[in-house]
């Protein structure tokens, strides 16, 4: 059951998108999410819209991939959609009764929402689809390299990040293994009162814990036997290149953001 | 103490997905009560998905599991039932040690049997001795103990429970040569003195070829060999094709044949080989 844990899963490709460099994609996430914001009318979600289906299709993502990833969210979405619904109250009045009443406007506006939120989902879920995590904290660190100068440890907060990625299936597939090991011993993690079941994991934590701490033992000395210490002096063995490729996409996903504000902006729409 | 039968026993993971893997598929076997059975087959064969059917802990995605004829999947309370019945201790036990004292970890599987107090006090001494398990360490964190000593505990924290089988996956796994002789001489003198049926998941053949009594071999989710270590080791070639090999004392024996030697085929163990050869030299006599 911990295994459909879909976080920072990657699809292996070759297409444009996957081979594109790891800072492309996470700038063209940032302007995507700053459009998706800015975008008022239909005319702009349809542009955000195609632009997204178009690296969907190029980059040969499954849908059932992007909808299982908005799985987590249903709620928020739905929660979202409802509110929306409610509080607005300008526009022609299609239905009411007791407090609740529901306008044209209300039922356009919950539809933007959905929208919105699907596609800021889906759309950051690329990244992570389209790339590997090591590929994503390697263009963190040279994206936030110039932060340096303000003495803030970007080296360091990659490399914690792309620990942490890499532990994560580790840490689940040990997860299950301890799980079923004191279920073995009779444990119940199913059943019970919410403290009961509460008090259950303990059984479960206590040598997650443990070995997670062993793990980072290990760790440290295997890095300090590799006489690592820190960022500075150390060179990559794949260096980042931005290339023509790139260049084209950044300016493509700029033309787009400047499209979308100028309608916003000139037209209000 | 219970018999273990299962029929077409399939398991496939994370089905109607793209990940989708079967692990085990058709599996029918039975094993008689008080029997000492080793499972081996090569990384990725299905030994541990097999053997995690027999307590409920997986549920078949097709076929029964059985224990003295009764279906452990019938119901919830029946398989939890299971759990209790059989023992399942997992490879690298030691991870699993969780409590404060040595004591109270071996207690934990009793405790979730809702004993008694006196009752479990009795199965915690009980276990101890049967892994030799000295009671001075009762009170010490399972944490200060040694890699042997806790591997121990996790053992005791399974036998505590006194289950009609025993099943151990890989209980040898990064033992010295000496904790792994005393380790296994303490299971067995476990299954003398209570009848237990116990199931060695293995790939080391020379473990299984001298615990056991009967071998079942395990390749691509399937049983391709099941009998006697005699038997099984007598198939050497069909053996290595599946990336298994026969061990060490049985490989020499074969060799010396080869040369045209008069040595047993059973020669599975080193002391066997050893008496083997030197009835050749003089003639019978002893060395």
């Amino acid at each position: 059951m911990l295994k459909d844990v879909t976080l920072g899963q990657y699809f292996p490709g070759s297409s444009f998108i996957h081979r594109l460099d790891p800072r492309s994609k996470l700038l063209f996430t940032v302007i995507y999410i700053a459009a998706l914001f800015i975008a008022k009318s239909w005319i702009s979600y349809c542009i955000i819209l195609a632009v997204f289906l178009a690296m969907v299709i190029v980059a040969k993502i499954p849908a059932s991939a992007l909808v299982s990833g908005l799985k987590p969210i249903a709620f928020l979405i739905v929660l979202t959609a409802i509110l929306n619904l409610l509080y607005q109250r300008e526009g022609r009045v299609l239905a009411s009764f007791w407090i609740i009443t529901i306008t044209d406007q209300g039922l356009i506006r919950a539809g933007y929402m959905i929208l919105r939120i699907m596609l800021l989902i889906m759309g950051t879920l690329m990244l992570t689809y389209t790339t590997t995590p090591l590929a994503i904290t390697d263009g963190m660190e040279k994206l936030l390299s110039p932060l340096k100068r303000i003495r803030f440890p970007v080296h360091e907060l990659s490399m914690m990040m792309s620990i942490a990625l890499r532990f994560i299936p580790t840490l689940i597939e040990e997860t299950d293994k301890i799980m079923n090991a004191q279920k073995a011993r009779g444990a119940d993690f199913e059943t019970g009162r919410l403290t009961q079941r509460a008090k259950a994991l303990l059984p479960l934590l206590i040598p997650l814990f443990v070995s997670a701490f062993r793990r980072a033992d290990e760790l440290a000395t295997a890095m300090e036997s590799r006489c690592y210490n820190g960022g500075d002096g150390r060179t990559r063995m794949s260096v980042l290149k931005m290339s023509g490729a790139d260049l084209g996409f950044l300016a493509f996903s700029a033309f787009m953001l400047a499209t979308i504000i100028f309608l916003a902006v000139r037209f209000g729409i | 103490m219970p018999t273990i039968e299962t029929r077409l026993l399939t398991h496939v993971y994370s089905p109607a997905t793209v990940f989708k893997n079967t692990a085990i598929e058709n599996i029918n076997i039975k094993i008689a009560s008080g029997s000492s059975v080793g499972i081996i087959g090569h990384t990725g064969s299905g030994k541990t998905t097999f053997v995690q059917h027999l307590n409920g802990l997986l549920c078949p995605s097709s076929g029964q599991v059985f224990l003295d004829g009764e279906d452990i999947n019938a119901s919830k309370a029946s398989r939890r039932d299971a759990r209790f019945k059989v023992g399942l201790v997992f490879q690298y036990p030691e991870y699993q040690l969780f409590e404060e004292t040595v004591y109270r970890d071996i207690a934990f599987g009793p405790h979730n049997m809702k004993l008694s107090k006196a009752e479990i006090d009795e199965r915690v001494h009980e276990a101890a001795r049967f892994v030799g398990l000295s009671e001075s360490l009762f009170d010490l964190s399972p944490l200060e103990l040694s890699g042997g000593q806790k591997r121990r505990v996790a053992i005791a924290g399974v036998i505590a429970m006194r289950p009609g089988a025993l099943v151990l996956d890989e209980p040898t796994a990064g033992l010295d040569p000496k904790g792994c002789e005393e380790l296994m001489r303490n299971i067995e003198a476990y299954r003398h003195e209570t009848g237990a049926t116990v199931i060695f998941v293995s790939h080391s053949m020379e473990l299984v070829a001298r615990y056991t009594s009967r071998l079942i071999v395990f390749d691509s989710g399937r049983v391709v060999m099941d009998g006697t270590p005699e038997e099984v080791f007598s198939r050497s070639e069909a053996l290595r094709a599946i990336g298994l090999d026969v061990p060490a004392a049985t490989a020499i024996a074969g060799k010396l044949r080869e040369l045209g030697l008069d040595v047993p085929e059973n020669c599975y163990t080193l002391s066997g080989l050893k008496h083997a050869i030197c009835a050749l030299r003089k003639g019978g006599a002893p060395c």
